[in-house]
């Protein structure tokens, strides 16, 4: 048992965590109020750092990061700004990740090496019908020669707007979990329009649209490992993205309790500094021991990910806690902050919007319980 | 990073675990319901060496690490939380101390009869007026040529009523406020030293609680623990250690509760399905997994903390706070989702539900992590 890292992880951390606050820190606050997130900032993350290609093998022009390394980049950024660590992540979890684990040779040259140094990639399952219940979708995909049709409504397409990928969830026969394929659908594909831009609580600067497929022609060699695979893709590929929104959530939460700290330290009430008065300082104890266990949570299921062993509940209590832990920890910054914590001079307030959604997406909570009783059970009649 | 146990970390698990299935747990409820000691519990765990886990060979010890000794503790507190917190007392309390702050001649007279399991140890700081803060003693050490002469009145004794030796934390100078405590090793035939009666207790009914009465009781001077006015410094010292003990008894508390509580969920049916199948229930389940798993991976950072000798103060804090906490709800919610039966005692989930609760408060209150947490904290 070992929680510390190893020369080659700080050095990656103290990379991440030196370029983000020289060079994006100071620009957050305008851009969240610009509900704008350049694509300028993403070119040198990609150029400079080598963060379009974290899961791409370094053969396809990417940086091969394990599952640990993914995080620690991921709490970085989260903690300097959670729309930019959402934007990363999904790139790589969900827009390059499926064709990494499910491309066939041809895919993989053509898309990774652009993936990992120029384009950014996105991922479109859900359906203003569908979420938890993923395998309800309706968009249909219907081969016709060497393309397939596609038709159907997406949305919460996280950077939708300026993705050059789509990695598309389309139903290409009536089984509920088996009729399911995916698809590599480019921009400017005709028939693929975007619609809806939808106005968050949080997460302002990171762009979510819908998306309409209308007669939208695609070759068939971008159906993704097979007609009927889609599901298992997407399943796979959520269950490695848990991990990585808990690293969102542990990246926030530490920006909030750091925030909490400095203020608690300044301020003062009744002659004294408020961290002083119990009533701040256990709250700052409570928000310290929620935040590192979901640190340690999070980081197991990425080094039991990257040993090569079984983690998919370990990746559902890391999402479940570090997220609910996040929603607390940030509710509480707010509170230590009191007025200030209220009002946009003070990030605490960006925290606690951007917090919440860690909760819902990539597997609602109530998703991740789902998956950890049932794992219980079957354990428990084995 | 590394999340995997070594090969005897394994082997201690497994032989913990069995010991725990095979001997302890079948003497639980029954040391439980009569509150008599389990002097064949703790018989058993010495021939294990889980008596004095952590002392070197030399005295007698078994040498492990603090992960080994954790991993242990949970699973013996798994069975049976009066005999967890009887091994993390004398390991944690008395054999640490001895081992850390005595002379050779102290370790040679009691360390390898504790880590033996030859004897038993105590550790004495709670007084009637004083528990958290600690530095308010009253109890008085005078010394008197080669002796100190002792008197005072310590409360909430572990293995009060049965144990061989008890660390003992004293005023030497009353003026000089917590630098002017000092610690003891008194041997429980001493003259003067009287055990009072049996605490009733809430839970861990098998602990032997009791009070200490010492009255004019002389010790030799040779038994003063470190030096004179050391006595804090030795006494946060160990409870740094104990409270990864306590944590683990924690641990094994909550994992008997989630343990016990997945199996009836599958084997009780209401609505004509097992209630395992509810999602009320699914829900719980999954928040006491969760919220174990964090507690074992906070405990153990403590644990591989110590055992690297870095400070460990706040992560033991924090792993005491966090995994006592877990015990008490997922206590809660066992006793929840076995209903009416959960209230009973033919069921442990009633025995867990009140064992858990002192983890909240003994060896630090979690008030008292709380004010070490945020102290650590806010000072950066």
């Amino acid at each position: 048992m070992n929680f510390e890292l190893n020369e080659d992880q700080r050095l990656l951390r103290d990379t991440i965590r030196s370029f983000l606050e020289a060079e994006v820190a100071p620009h957050v606050e305008k851009f969240e109020k610009a509900e704008e997130l350049p694509r300028e900032i993403l070119k040198r993350l990609w150029s400079e750092l080598g963060l379009g290609g974290m899961v791409i093998p370094e053969e396809y022009g990417g940086i091969g990061l394990d599952a640990v390394a993914y995080c620690l980049v991921v709490e970085e950024l989260a903690r300097v700004w959670a729309a930019l660590s959402i934007t990363v992540a999904v790139h790589n979890s969900v827009g390059a990740g499926p064709i990494v684990e499910f491309g066939n040779e041809a895919q993989k040259k053509k898309y990774l090496p652009k993936l990992a140094t120029e384009w950014i990639g996105a991922f479109s399952l859900s359906e203003p019908v569908s979420g938890s219940d993923a395998a309800a979708l309706r968009a249909t995909a219907v081969k016709d020669g060497a393309h397939y049709v596609l038709n159907g409504e997406k949305n919460w397409v996280t950077t939708g707007g300026f993705a050059d990928t789509y990695i598309v969830m389309a139903r290409t026969a009536n089984d509920k979990q088996k009729g399911i394929s995916a698809f590599i659908v480019e921009k400017g594909t005709t028939g693929l329009t975007l619609t809806r831009t939808e106005d968050k609580m949080g997460l302002k600067a990171s762009e979510t649209r819908s998306l309409v497929f209308q007669d939208c022609r695609i070759p068939a060699e971008n159906l993704l490992a097979g007609e009927g695979m889609g599901l298992k893709i997407a399943l796979t590929l959520l269950n490695s993205g848990r991990f990585g929104v808990a690293a969102q959530a542990v990246g926030i939460s530490r920006a909030a309790l750091e925030a909490s700290l400095k203020y608690a330290r300044e301020r003062e009430t009744f002659g004294k500094p408020i961290g002083q008065h119990q009533a701040v300082g256990f709250m700052l104890a409570d928000m310290h021991t929620k935040l590192e266990a979901s640190r340690a949570l999070t980081y197991r299921a990425a080094w039991l990910k990257t040993a090569g062993l079984p983690f998919a509940r370990e990746a559902s209590m890391a999402k479940l806690f570090a997220t609910e832990a996040s929603t607390w920890i940030t509710h509480k910054a707010i509170q230590i902050h009191g007025g200030y914590g209220y009002v946009r001079d003070y990030p605490v307030e960006r925290y606690y919007r951007d917090a919440r959604v860690t909760e819902i997406y990539e597997g609602t909570s109530e998703i991740q319980r789902l998956v950890i009783a049932s794992s219980l059970l079957k354990e428990a009649v084995a | 990073m590394d999340f995997s146990l070594t090969d005897d970390e394994h082997l201690i698990q497994d032989t913990a675990r069995q010991i725990a299935r095979e001997v302890i747990a079948p003497r639980a409820a029954e040391t439980d319901a009569s509150g008599i000691f389990p002097a064949e519990n703790v018989r058993k765990l010495a021939e294990l060496g889980f008596m004095g886990m952590m002392v070197a060979e030399e005295f007698g010890g078994a040498a492990m690490s603090t992960m080994a000794y954790a991993l242990a503790i949970e699973e013996i507190s798994a069975a049976c939380a009066s005999t967890g917190v009887i091994m993390s007392v004398n390991n944690s309390l008395v054999c640490h101390p001895i081992e850390k702050f005595g002379t050779d001649d102290q370790k040679a007279r009691y360390l390898s009869k504790l880590a033996t399991g030859e004897w038993l140890g105590a550790y004495c700081l709670s007084e009637p007026n004083t528990g958290s803060d600690a530095a308010r003693q009253q109890t008085t050490a005078v010394q008197q040529g080669d002796r100190y002469v002792l008197n005072g009145t310590k409360n909430f004794i572990t293995n009060g009523q049965v144990a061989d030796l008890y660390v003992v934390y004293c005023m030497t100078d009353l003026a000089a406020g917590h630098h002017g405590i000092s610690s003891f090793l008194v041997e429980a035939t001493t003259e003067g030293l009287t055990r009072g009666a049996k605490e009733k207790t809430m839970g861990i009914r098998g602990s032997s609680t009791c009070q200490i009465i010492l009255t004019d009781c002389e010790v030799p001077a040779a038994n003063l623990l470190g030096t004179e006015g050391d006595g804090f410094k030795v006494a946060l010292n160990t409870l740094d250690g104990g409270r990864i003990g306590i944590a683990s008894q924690a641990l094994g508390i909550g994992a008997a509760c989630l343990r016990d509580s997945t199996r009836y969920a599958t084997e009780r049916n209401a609505f004509g399905q097992p209630i395992g199948q509810f999602q009320a229930i699914q829900w719980m389940l999954a928040d006491m997994a969760t919220e174990l798993d964090a507690a074992r991976l906070l405990t153990w950072q403590a644990a591989v903390a110590k055992d690297a000798g870095r400070r460990y103060t706040l992560e033991a804090s924090t792993a005491k706070a966090f995994a006592s906490r877990m015990a008490v709800v997922n206590a809660d919610r066992a006793v929840q989702i076995h209903g009416g039966y959960g209230y009973l005692q033919d069921y442990p989930v009633e025995r867990y539900y009140r064992d858990a609760k002192v983890t909240e408060i003994y060896e630090g209150t979690t008030e008292i992590q709380k004010h070490i947490i945020a102290t650590g904290l806010l000072k950066g």
